[in-house]
């Protein structure tokens, strides 16, 4: 840092890659002082004028506002608040063009002024290094002071930060042509811009203090060095004139050499930048108390009669400013109206480089505009040519040769009209920082940097598309595993039941199945029966039959069972013929729940038989046995159950290694949920009473299946 | 009161790439005139045959693809120049037919059906001369000798008639007119001298003969010097950029210097080499040609290097005398990947690009 500060003292600096010489025209207007002019009718105050969000208002239509009152206000620290700059009526609050490229309209408090410019009680302070940093914060916060060398970041942010700054760097350049406000102001306030850069060092405490200012402005310079010769910190860095050297980024490689990281902030390097006009308005702002309500505006272009700088009222419109300063709209004074309505002139806020033509004169002034600038037609004949004088790039190079980022501009070009997002993030599409110098020097008059915006707006808009869809799928996945786990926890909560109707029927046989356990299993069956056919009103003909048999006679239920064995077998003859799952899909849509849970049992033991047909033949000849003995129904139904319970748990093994069964298998899951959430209602021994007869007709079924296949085999 | 919205920026140098191209063409008059003074009328007729066909072609294939505002591009100078550097490089009694055929080539194929100005991957004017050289030999290699060391006298009516007929108005036929006072044949200094290695001369006993003058080669070194003058005011004049040429020549200086070193009786010398040909009308004004280089200025020193490299090979060991058009080609067809390789560092990011990658 020392061989810096030793290079910056012999007078010699580094050079950023690039740049322009374009005509200065600043001779217009830095002949001439800041002019003060007097209040105009009416005043339009953006809400928003600043990188960041716009406060909440204070104020409602009609509130009498006085002079550097707040406006809005905001918790938010990108929130910078804005305040009357004069005193007068609030008329009404609604939306209207802003000073932006697109023409935007935005949120806007209409001021009817007084003319009395009554002030709000100040606070002067008369000594700010008795103020603690978070006096001097809060003031600059308070005062609503974004940065006014164009981009308008708020500054109470970017001067509360950490303390080992190496360099805090005034950046009094005023590259583009035509601007002389900084000049200007450097000349007739240098005292208080030193007082500004003061109160800066006490917040920031930096190294050295830089104040980079182009040779074109022999009085600004003479006069900051002079009210700077006492101090030892600070150093005037008088730099060669080259566009764009009062870009942050070159500005920085200018004085330090080092360069800001790409993405990166130039307080990651240890370097705050801060414009001239903003070190003004901290000082008035701390030291006088007058908020950020007024600067300095250059008036220029030969469209003007009386080109000068002005101190403007944020919200003073265009309209005014130039009628103050005697716009000759040569079209009105030439051609027929008709004419003029077509081709209007350009008015531009800002530079010739950098600057944008606004929509109407309605526009007001805002914190960051620093030049109103009229052409004449002769002047710059291509802010009035409406069609685009483009021909095809010759690859000349020039562009790359001005580029201060050092892109490839005729490249990015080509993939800008190509719309090749991926090629232009690869050749850093979003270092450029659209100074023009490559569009000033282009031979084929290309416009790149409308192509370059056009380029980023599209990149930007595509990146804020992949998040969303990214959400979406980020959504989608979470919302599958969620019914993955639903299905799986439903499963276990199956498998449960499973567990706990198995052990209610254990304890049923180990009670020795009394006389009242069988009775109550038998009304319950009846219950379950009468609640089926209910429910079954469009069911088999004969199933009904056997069931109001069943119903009228209590004594025989092995007959009962029989014959409710028949009509399973028979339906499920019925479904295994055609497609299984269209009957079980019709079963669960038509069809009772004790029939799907029938046929649900049927299916699984069928599998179950058919995986194991030799590891189980005992098994399922006992069960064969016992459903042929049915005389002891007791008897039957013990094993009948631990049958099935065998068979499903079977069942359950070959799911977990068996893919083909894995699709029935997610039916019967489905089913079985549907079975599950009923019955949860239903008696449970309706269900057991069911599955029981089921897993008896089962047996019977696999038993001959067994032999068919064995015999097959 | 509505404004007139415009991009910024809003000023614009009031550079043009018409005005790019006539400044091109103007640089190239001291050449074309050298070329007259030692040559006599042909290149200029071939040149005006050539600019007439080139416009002529243009305005077809413009009127095809529908381009709208034709006047402006026919007229933006890029098809004259092509006409006009191919006009150059042609034999001075060459057949009109050939420059007609060169400038419809250059044209319709080489430029136009790759897009038109600014997306043709050759050099229209060098693509249209390696077409002919190879299609046409005999016409191609029919140089005259300079017009002191010529029998008969060829004024342009002459030259008119041996152009469109191949005869004289005396009758002497093109190959008559090659004929020196003693019977031979002649050719130009760089095929001399490679016919004359070929069948075992040394370099010292080949440039005693009259086609190479006093000094490297009769004629052509002027012509060579005159256009090495228009080629430093396009430099002065930030028209072209410096580092193409001077690294070419510096390359062909380099590579004829090392072998004159090491076999003097059998290589040029260095300035035999730079004022023979097309040296300085290739380093000056086909070489630097924007649209078919490469584009940064790392890239125009490798393709300057590598041109001036194939240009000695191919003058040394290749088949045929000179080698500014096949190398130029040859330097088209590289500079894509030039580029890719050449790329500068943006601000910001770092020189290794592996560790960028690695982020």
């Amino acid at each position: 840092m020392e061989s810096i500060i030793e290079r910056i003292n012999q007078g010699k600096f580094w050079h950023f890659h690039g740049g322009i010489h374009p005509p200065e025209q600043k001779a217009t207007t830095s002949d001439k002082p800041i002019k003060q002019l007097s209040l105009p009718k009416q005043l339009v105050l953006p809400l928003q004028q600043h990188i960041g969000r716009q406060g909440d208002l204070l104020v409602e239509v009609g509130d009498k506002v006085l002079k550097g009152q707040a406006l809005t206000q905001s918790s938010n620290p990108m929130a910078v608040p804005v305040h009357a700059p004069t005193s007068g009526t609030i008329s009404a609050i609604k939306k209207s063009v802003i000073a932006h490229p697109s023409g935007l309209s935005e949120l806007c408090l209409f001021i009817d002024v007084d003319g009395e410019d009554t002030w709000k009680k100040r606070e002067i302070c008369q000594d700010f290094s008795q103020l603690s940093r978070q006096e001097i914060i809060t003031k600059i916060s308070n005062a609503g002071i974004a940065g006014m060398g164009g981009a308008g970041f708020p500054t109470h942010i970017k001067v509360n930060t950490k303390p080992d700054i190496n360099f805090l760097i005034i950046n009094a350049a005023e590259c583009e042509p035509y601007i002389t406000s900084d000049d200007l102001l450097m000349r007739e306030q240098s005292e208080a811009i030193v007082d500004g850069i003061k109160i800066l060092d006490q917040l920031l405490n930096p190294a050295f203090i830089l104040i980079g200012i182009e040779n074109n402005k022999p009085q600004a310079i003479k006069a900051l060095q002079q009210a700077t010769k006492h101090i030892e910190k600070i150093k005037v860095c008088v730099l060669p004139t080259k566009y764009p050297t009062g870009g942050e980024k070159q500005l920085i490689k200018i004085l330090t050499g080092k360069e800001v990281d790409s993405g990166s902030l130039p307080i990651n390097s240890g370097i705050v930048v801060q414009n001239v006009a903003t070190c003004f308005a901290i000082s008035d702002a701390v030291i006088n108390d007058i908020p950020l309500i007024r600067r300095v505006v250059t008036l220029t272009g030969k469209a003007l009669s009386k080109p000068q700088n002005f101190w403007v009222l944020l919200g003073t419109q265009v309209s005014y400013l130039l009628e103050q300063a005697g716009f000759v709209n040569e079209d009105n004074n030439n051609q027929n109206t008709q004419a003029s309505l077509q081709t209007s002139p350009p008015v531009i806020m800002g530079g010739p480089l950098m600057g944008f033509s606004i929509l109407n004169e309605q526009v007001p002034i805002v914190k960051t505009s620093n030049c109103i600038l009229a052409p004449s037609k002769t002047e710059m004949p291509s802010a009035f040519d409406n069609s685009s004088n483009e021909v095809e790039c010759i690859r000349c190079g020039q562009c790359a040769d001005v580029c201060p980022s050092q892109l490839l501009p005729q490249e990015m070009q080509w993939s800008a009209k190509a719309k090749d997002h991926q090629q232009l993030t690869k050749l850093n599409l979003f270092d450029c920082i659209d100074c023009g110098a490559c569009a000033y020097v282009c031979p084929s008059q290309i416009p790149l940097v409308q192509y370059y915006r056009v380029a980023k707006a599209e990149i930007r808009q595509q990146q804020q598309l992949d998040i969303k869809s990214e959400k979406a799928k980020a959504r989608f996945e979470a919302r599958k595993l969620r019914l993955e786990q639903e299905k799986i926890a439903r499963q276990a909560k199956h498998e449960k039941a499973a567990a706990a109707r198995k052990a209610t029927m254990n304890k049923k046989s180990a009670d020795g199945g009394t006389a009242s356990s069988a009775v109550a299993a038998a009304l319950a069956r009846v219950k379950a029966k009468k609640a089926a056919d209910q429910n079954k009103a469009e069911t088999a003909e004969p199933t009904n039959q056997v069931q109001d048999n069943n119903v009228q006679s209590e004594k025989s239920q092995v007959k009962a069972a029989i014959a409710r064995a028949k009509a399973k077998r028979l339906a499920n003859e019925q479904a295994t013929k055609p497609a299984i799952d269209n009957n079980v899909q019709d079963s669960v849509v038509d069809d009772k729940k004790a029939r799907v849970a029938a046929a649900i049992a049927k299916a699984k033991a069928k599998k179950a038989a058919e995986k194991e047909p030799s590891s189980n033949p005992d098994v399922s000849s006992a069960e064969a046995q016992n459903t042929s003995t049915g005389a002891d129904d007791k008897k039957a139904r013990i094993a009948a159950a631990v049958a099935k319970a065998k068979a499903k748990k079977a069942t359950k093994k070959e799911s977990s290694s068996s893919p083909e069964v894995s699709s029935v298998e997610e039916q019967n899951i489905s089913t079985d949920d549907a079975q599950n959430t009923a019955t949860d209602a239903d008696d449970k021994k309706v269900r057991i009473a069911a599955a029981v007869a089921k897993a008896k007709l089962k047996a019977l079924d696999r038993a001959k299946q067994a032999s068919t296949t064995n015999s097959e085999e | 009161m509505a404004f007139w919205i415009a991009s910024s920026p809003h000023n614009h140098n009031k550079a043009e790439t018409s005005a790019l191209m006539r400044l091109v063409i103007y640089a190239l008059i001291p050449g074309i005139f050298a070329q007259w003074y030692f040559f006599g009328w042909g290149n200029i007729i071939h040149i005006s045959l050539a600019v007439f066909t080139a416009l002529f072609c243009e305005f077809i294939v413009l009127s095809i693809r529908n381009k709208n505002n034709i006047s402006k591009q026919l007229f933006d100078g890029s098809a004259v120049l092509t006409a006009v550097l191919l006009g150059i490089c042609l034999p001075a009694i060459a057949p009109w037919w050939i420059s007609i055929i060169g400038a419809m080539f250059a044209i319709v194929i080489v430029k136009q059906l790759y897009g038109g100005l600014g997306h043709n991957p050759f050099n229209p004017a060098m693509a249209a001369y390696v077409m002919l050289l190879i299609s046409f030999p005999l016409q191609m290699t029919s140089w005259q000798p300079p017009l002191t060391l010529m029998t008969v006298d060829l004024d342009f009516a002459n030259t008119l008639n041996v152009i469109f007929s191949g005869f004289t108005k005396e009758g002497y036929s093109v190959e008559q007119l090659r004929t020196s006072v003693d019977g031979f044949t002649m050719a130009t200094p760089l095929d001399t001298l490679k016919t004359d290695l070929g069948i075992g001369f040394t370099v010292f006993e080949s440039i005693e003969k009259n086609v190479f003058g006093e000094h490297f080669a009769l004629g052509w070194e002027w012509i060579n010097f005159a256009f090495l003058l228009g080629g430093l005011v396009l430099i002065a004049k930030k028209a072209i950029a410096w580092q193409t040429p001077v690294s070419f020549l510096s390359s062909l200086f380099i590579c004829s210097f090392i072998a004159y070193t090491i076999t003097p009786d059998s290589s040029a010398s260095t300035m035999f080499h730079w004022m023979t040909g097309g040296c300085m009308l290739g380093a000056f004004f086909i070489l630097t040609d924007p649209v078919t280089g490469a584009t940064s200025n790392k890239g125009r020193f490798i393709i300057g290097a590598l041109a001036g490299l194939l240009v000695y090979l191919i003058r040394t060991f290749g088949g045929y005398p000179d080698g500014i058009a096949f190398s130029i080609l040859l330097c088209n067809m590289a500079a894509p990947l030039i580029d890719q390789y050449t790329r500068p560092r943006t601000y910001g990011h770092h020189t290794n690009t592996k560790q960028e990658e690695a982020k």
